[in-house]
């Protein structure tokens, strides 16, 4: 039975507690507000730049001489996986499920034969994956200085996978983030960039349309400068919708930390007030026994 | 005079979206204005100032480049990057210029020192167009 003095201090400090996490659940709350106008902002961009890949793949055909970056290499022996996770924890299961995710992707492909390089954007999912993928980890790359996520940030990240790419370090390049759907729902998502997958229903719409096309330059000068681009746009759509997921994640296990803890502050008064009483009581008999004695 | 929807994406936000009824923009092939019922068409940017006048508002913007595409159901520009040509000082070009002249040192191979070129060029041609 723990003394009085003991559980005050305990009230105490989950009352503490109490304040932190929701100072940070009301922190969650207002940043995620700016990131998801910043992810519904980038959208139209994406979209645009997918139907207009779309259309240009379209007019080429499945033709031989398409780029690298849409017909691949030709094998899929090397794969890059790049994840892209949180710089802070304390966020439910946001890093561990996108770690996750790209762990089973990394073992079914490592029992396949094939060969992995990892890419961390983000410390957390480096750190979980270290323990296991320690030498297949290539780069890891931090954005905790990064104040405000604007497509500067994506840029460099995408320069680096073409360049990658155009060394021949991999074949076939796989990005993980996790999608933003609602404050307690995201969902983790692996989306291939090279070979680069275009959507079918697009293609369809775009044939109908697409036929009487002028280009200027040529089509293949276009789609060499536009691909490279595309890959950048998708990184920045990544952490834009990484950003946004984790603030949704943090602000939901912020609320049920705080609710968490003023049930325990609830359980411990009770228990305080208990304990009191009794001691009192006890007090009491003793006294009144004392006299009955005389 | 006939309108047609224009639409200007950055990779940040949508800068604008709406009916218009002439848009100029520089592609990299030569300044070109777009009218309602333009030919399909799709070409790349090089930097430069689009003009849009949409009837009793004009407005003008630089772009760091990009691509235009003219479809039959609206003319889309995706820019790299886009300001109101208000807000551009010349600070924000000569770092343009800057950041394109590391581009041409440590260019590689006769196409990309030519393209790392031509874009310093362009961006100084339009410095001293635009008197900044």
């Amino acid at each position: 039975m723990p003394s009085l003095k003991d559980l005050r201090n305990r009230i105490s400090s989950v009352k503490a507690t109490q304040k932190i996490t929701k100072a940070m659940q009301m922190v969650a709350a207002a940043k995620l507000r700016r990131a998801q106008l910043a992810a519904e902002a980038a959208r139209p961009y994406a979209e645009r730049m997918e139907k207009v890949l779309a259309s240009l793949a379209a007019g080429l055909g499945a033709g031989s001489n398409a780029p690298a970056l849409i017909s691949g290499t030709g094998s899929d022996q090397t794969h890059l996986l790049i994840v892209c996770s949180a710089e802070r924890g304390l966020c439910g299961g946001f890093n561990a499920s996108i770690a996750r995710l790209a762990r089973d992707k990394a073992n079914a492909l490592l029992r396949e034969g094939k060969t992995v390089k990892i890419i961390c954007v983000g410390k957390k999912a480096y750190d979980v994956l270290r323990r296991q993928f320690g030498d297949k980890i290539i780069e890891l790359i931090e954005l905790r200085g990064i104040k405000a996520l604007n497509f500067g940030v994506a840029e460099p990240i995408g320069a680096k996978i073409i360049d990658l790419f155009d060394k021949g370090e991999f074949d076939v390049c796989t990005l993980f983030f996790s999608r933003f759907q609602t404050v307690i729902l995201q969902i983790p998502t692996a989306l291939q960039l090279i070979p680069l997958q275009i959507p079918e229903k697009a293609d369809a719409q775009v044939t109908s349309t697409g036929a009487a096309y002028e280009y200027e330059p040529e089509e293949e000068d276009i789609l060499v400068s536009l691909l490279p681009r595309n890959i950048s746009v998708q990184v920045f759509r990544a952490l834009l919708e990484n950003a946004a997921s984790e603030q949704g994640a943090r602000m939901s296990a912020m609320d049920s930390a705080t609710r968490n803890a003023g049930d325990m502050i609830k359980k411990q008064t009770m228990l305080y007030n208990r304990s009191r009483q009794a001691m009192i009581t006890k007090e009491l008999i003793e006294i009144i026994s004392g006299a009955e004695a005389l | 005079m006939a309108s047609f929807s224009f639409e200007l994406v950055s990779p940040e936000k949508l800068l604008f979206s709406g009916q218009v009824d002439a848009v100029i923009a520089p592609g990299t092939e030569g300044e070109f204005t777009v009218l309602k019922d333009h030919a399909p068409f799709m070409t790349t940017l090089k930097p430069g100032v689009i003009e849009i006048d949409a009837g009793s508002k004009k407005e003008k913007l630089f772009v760091r480049g990009g691509f235009a595409d003219v479809a039959p159901n609206g003319f889309t520009i995706l820019a790299d990057y886009a300001i109101p040509l208000g807000e551009l000082s010349a600070a924000t070009i000569d770092a343009d210029i800057a950041t394109a002249e590391a581009a041409l040192k440590d260019a590689i191979g006769n196409e990309t020192h030519r393209l790392a070129q031509e874009k310093r060029d362009q961006l100084r041609e339009l410095k001293a167009a635009l008197h900044l």
